[in-house]
Order: C-alpha cells, then structure tokens, then sequence
C-alpha cells in the first residue's frame, strides 16, 4: 500500500475517488481537467459504476445532483467557467442536503478565461457557488499526493454532513505528474453499506422516504448556518511553517503556497525571519492560524495569489484587522508567480534585516 | 355492498390536490395513479419533479419522488435510474419545463435512450408564474407575454416535442393524448401503461405528451377550457401514438 507511483494530478484524482468508493461520474470536457472524465470513462464499468457525459455542465452537474439522491457516493469534476454553470445544481445539493463531491480545477477568468492554472474562484468556491447563501467545506491541495488524499476524504466529509463538498485545484495540479501514493480501495461490501446507511434516499418506499428537510425556510437556513459555525470549530485545517519568531509571514493557498514555502526556505538561508501559514481548507477559514500570530513582532503578511484582484487576501485582511501591513505578490489570468517575485516583494515588506 | 370504484391508494385521503379547478393535472395524475398501482409498481417508483404547477401533487400523490432545477429532470431520471436500476423512474414536467429551458436535457435522454418514463403536460403556457408564453403557445393565443397573440414572425410557431423526438433512433416509445374527454382518457391510460411496460422491458425512452389546459391563464371556465382543446388545440397538436417499438 506505500507503493509510490507516478501519476498525473487529473488521474491521481480520478483513481483516488474510484477508491473512495465514487462509483457515479458525471461531467463535461473542459480543459484543463478532461483526464478526470477520460479516466474514470475507462474505469466505472470495470468497477460497477456508472460513468455519464452530461450535454452541458449544467445537465451534468444536475446528473451529480440525481447520483446523490440514489445514495452512490458521486463526484464531478469541472473549471472554473463550467463551475459557474453548474451552480444552479449545486446550489440545489445545499437545498436538499445531497452528499456530493465536486471539483474545479480553476482556470483563468472571467468568463472563457484561459485555459492556463489561476486561482480566481476563491471567493466563488467559498462563498458563492450559488444562490441562497450557503457553504460548503472547500478543500485546497497544493500537491498531486494532497490532492489525492482530500479526494478520498472529501467523500467521508460529504456523506458526514450530507452536504456538497468542493475541492479547489488549479490546473497544475491537475496536469502535472508527481510520485504518490495511493490509498486503499474501499470493498464492494464497504461500498454497499455506505449506500444502505443513506435511509433518505426515495427508493419505492410510497412517499416515506423524502429528501424535503423538516421546518419552514428560515428554520433551515438557521440550521445549516449552525453547521457552518460548527465547522468553524471541528474542520479547519492548515499548515503552519516556522512562524513562532517569524516577522514576515508568506500565505496562501494551493500551488501558489507551495512556491511562498521555497521562498521561506531560500530567505531563512539568507537571515531573514520568516514563516509561512496555508489553509489546507480555504473554507471554513483558518482563523487560528493568524490569532495565534504574535503582532508585536510580525512586520507584515505577505498574501500570494493568483488572481488579480487578490481574493483570499481579503480574508486574511478580516482576520487581522489591522494590526500589521497586508501585503499581496500576484499574478492573474494563467500566469504563474515566480519564485524571484515573491521574494522581492518579501524582502521589500521585511525592510532592514 | 359489491365495491364498483375506489381511488387508488397512492392518492391520499387527507391531502388535497390543490391544482385550480377544472386543471387536467388532476386527472392526469389519477391515471397515472392507477397505472402504477395496476401495474404494481408502487413500492419501486421514484418520481421526479420538475418545477411548476406540478408541485402541487407533491403530497397528495404518495410516492417517493425528488424535485430537481427547472428543466433538469430528464438529466437527474438517466442519472438516478442508471445508478438504481431497480427502481421505476418517471419524469413528470410542464411545456415550459420539458421544451424550453430544459429542451437540451430532454433531447440528450431520449438520445441516448435512458430507460425512464416521461410525462410531459403541454397547456400551452407557463401556469405557475401567470400565464407567460411557452413554446407550444398556439398562434394567436395571448399570455401574459405575448398580450396582442404569439405570432409567428416574432415568436415563432408552437414547438412539437413528440414529432421533434420522433426523428431520433433511441426512443421507444412516443404519444400524444389527453383526458379532455372519456374516450380519450381511456386512450391516455393505455398509452402510459403502454410506455410503462416499455420501461419495465428496458426498451428505454418512453414519452407521453398529455394536451392539458389550464382554464386559470386561459380565462375559460373548465368546460369552455375542453371545448378550447377540441376545437383548436388538438388541431395544431393532433393525438396518436408517435412510436411503439
């Protein structure tokens, strides 16, 4: 089981969700994540499960929605502008509590965009992926082995909360090939369990069975914002990096954190005093992470996206509330950050040694 | 007492329909009714709800069902029947729901053939939100949205769904009724218990349009509402069975 292979970030994916024991797939092709779909195509039926192409995101993400009423754990997979389209779906997951797993393997934007890795839909992902206010927890790899393991839970997760769960990639993860290793295929038996534990699905049962969540609107809305303030508490997830005598602080959030961390350890070398925070879960937002920030000593808080404008920055400026500069390095629309600009913007917030 | 006639069960005893009075839903709904308790398919049918007047029956009708976007549940039956294929899947959606903004699921599944039931209730207008134009508006019918009549240089002519589907390989089965009078009622029930059968035998995509009215937009009484029907509807919309493969 510790066996590493070598795998592409959209397979990697693909495979750990097969394992998982996703066994409805439904999606469009849209670059950069159609090895997700050519996958798991080749995979279901070898597997027992159904594989469908939907005409459009909007029909797929409706097929998703339909895969979770029937109890399968199911997942699809889109970027950014077939995300937007699949919204109406989503939102109706959030309605009606159906556990689902999605995944955007964001691209730039807006609209058409480009079809190059951005990291423009944070605030879509983690705050608007519909109408009607709700959220889900929005989990953010910075590497294909992350990916991988967040697949396999965001399955636990969504059938936890019976709840839509998302997973923001970009399109490096998704196209890039890096060793993992993967985690173990749940059994048929396990699979079928998971299935019959779900005793709301509408299987026959003369209108007993209801997906129709008890009480009026208000009622449930209030519910449900309870279950985000719970995950406030139960699900924050994020990684911390020398940051105890830290006076900067590089942050951010999948492929971009993971350049900000070499940019830690190349400026460590050279004296400067540096550390590094990065949600592992965008949403719900780790709080602590920055509470836990001595401000007496730290000089600023160095935000690297890519998007412009920035966007989880935003979040990171609320938690803060000013108690120290909020800085940002950027780029946007597919272009990544390089090393050498996040640096130079580090070592300008620094100031003398 | 020899018992001659009772409702089936699934139509609740306490619930009311509150569909307006006079509206075919009613009627149709109670065919379907007994279509599926005859058949005895109640305890493995799975209903899915599109978006309008339809939720109406959502409680008096007592089977299991899932609402769905307007529009979408054609995608949702493939999606749901293909997962669980012993359940018995049928769509039920109005003329704005199954012909306009869902007219790209609704080709795509009887495109590929997905082994459900539709039944799609064409009034010739939206009948929830007012009495707007559909796509099967008649020619020179005013809604709300087209308060001088439908023309056809602005609008376009009334859509055709089971000549449109007819042209597909995929499909099954495909007719149009109506319950507007008995011998068409009776016509009606046979052509969803003919389309059920074809589910049932997994021939795939079976649809049954039902030419219904909607006496509330239309400003008729019921029964000026069915005279409407014969005398002009059924001329642009004519009955039959399509396809009985």
């Amino acid at each position: 089981m510790s066996e590493k292979i070598f795998m592409k970030g959209c397979e990697a994916v693909a495979e750990a969700a097969i394992r998982a024991g996703c066994r409805f797939y439904a999606g469009y092709p849209i670059t950069p994540q159609n090895e997700v779909p050519e996958y798991l195509s080749r995979m279901m039926p070898k597997v027992g499960g159904v594989f469908l192409q939907g005409e459009s995101e909007v029909a797929s993400a409706n097929m998703l929605y339909a895969g979770g009423v029937s109890g399968t754990r199911s997942m699809t997979t889109s970027s950014s502008c077939g995300i937007s389209l699949m919204s109406e779906a989503i939102s109706w997951m959030a309605l009606q509590h159906v556990p689902t797993v999605i995944g955007n393997f964001a691209r730039g934007g807006p609209g058409i965009g480009s079809i190059q890795p951005s990291q423009q839909d944070y605030v879509q992902a983690t705050k608007a992926s519909g109408n009607g206010g709700f959220q889900m927890i929005v989990l953010a790899p910075a590497t294909v082995q992350e990916a991988v393991d967040m697949t396999y839970e965001a399955f636990d997760l969504a059938d936890k909360y019976s709840f839509p769960t998302y997973i923001l990639l970009d399109g490096f993860i998704g196209t890039m090939m890096e060793p993992v290793v993967l985690p173990p295929a749940k059994t048929d038996e396990e699979i079928a369990a998971i299935k019959a534990s779900k005793k709301w699905v509408p299987n026959g049962s003369r209108g007993k069975n209801s997906l129709d969540q008890k009480g009026t609107l208000d009622y449930r809305n209030e519910k449900e914002a309870e279950m985000y303030e719970e995950w406030k508490k139960t699900e924050v997830k994020y990684e911390t990096y020398l940051t105890e005598d830290a006076e900067v602080i590089l942050t951010g959030y999948g492929i971009s954190a993971r350049i900000a961390k070499s940019v830690v350890n190349d400026m460590r070398k050279e004296g400067y005093k540096v550390g590094f925070i990065r949600p592992l879960r965008v949403n719900p937002f780790p709080e602590q992470a920055f509470e836990d920030l001595d401000y007496s000593k730290v000089r600023g808080i160095l935000c690297t996206e890519l998007s412009k404008p920035a966007l989880y920055a935003v979040d990171v400026k609320n938690v803060v509330r000013g108690r120290c500069p909020v800085e940002t390095a950027l780029r946007s629309g597919g272009e990544i950050i390089t090393a050498d600009e996040i640096y130079e913007a580090a070592v300008k917030l620094y100031g003398a040694k | 007492m020899e018992l001659v006639y009772k409702k089936p069960e699934i139509i609740s005893d306490t619930q009311p329909n509150n569909f307006c009075p006079g509206c075919m839903h009613s009627s149709t709904w109670k065919i379907i009714s007994e279509v599926v308790e005859e058949m005895g398919l109640a305890d493995k049918t799975v209903w899915v709800a599109g978006v309008g007047c339809v939720a109406n029956a959502h409680r008096y009708i007592q089977l299991d069902r899932f609402g769905i976007g307007h529009g979408r549940g054609c995608a949702g039956a493939s999606a749901f029947k293909r997962c669980n294929p012993e359940t018995f899947v049928f769509t039920y959606q109005g003329d704005g729901d199954l012909a306009a903004i869902g007219l790209a699921e609704t080709m795509s599944a009887a495109n590929r053939g997905d082994n459900f039931t539709v039944i799609f209730v064409n009034n010739g207008t939206y009948g929830m939100t007012g009495g707007q134009m559909a796509p099967t508006t008649l020619i020179g019918q005013k809604t709300t949205t087209t308060p001088y009549g439908r023309t056809a240089e602005e609008h376009g002519y009334p859509m055709h769904m089971c000549e449109i589907l007819n042209v597909l390989e995929a499909p099954s089965y495909i007719a149009r009724v109506t319950t507007a009078d008995v011998p068409n009622a009776k016509k009606a029930k046979q052509a969803v218990r003919d389309a059920f059968q074809h589910q049932l035998d997994g021939k795939g995509f079976s649809f049954v349009e039902f030419i219904s009215n909607c006496p509330t937009n239309w400003g008729m009484t019921p029964l000026e509402s069915l005279d409407h029907i014969h005398n002009t509807v059924l001329k642009e919309f004519p009955l039959g069975v399509f396809r009985n493969r």
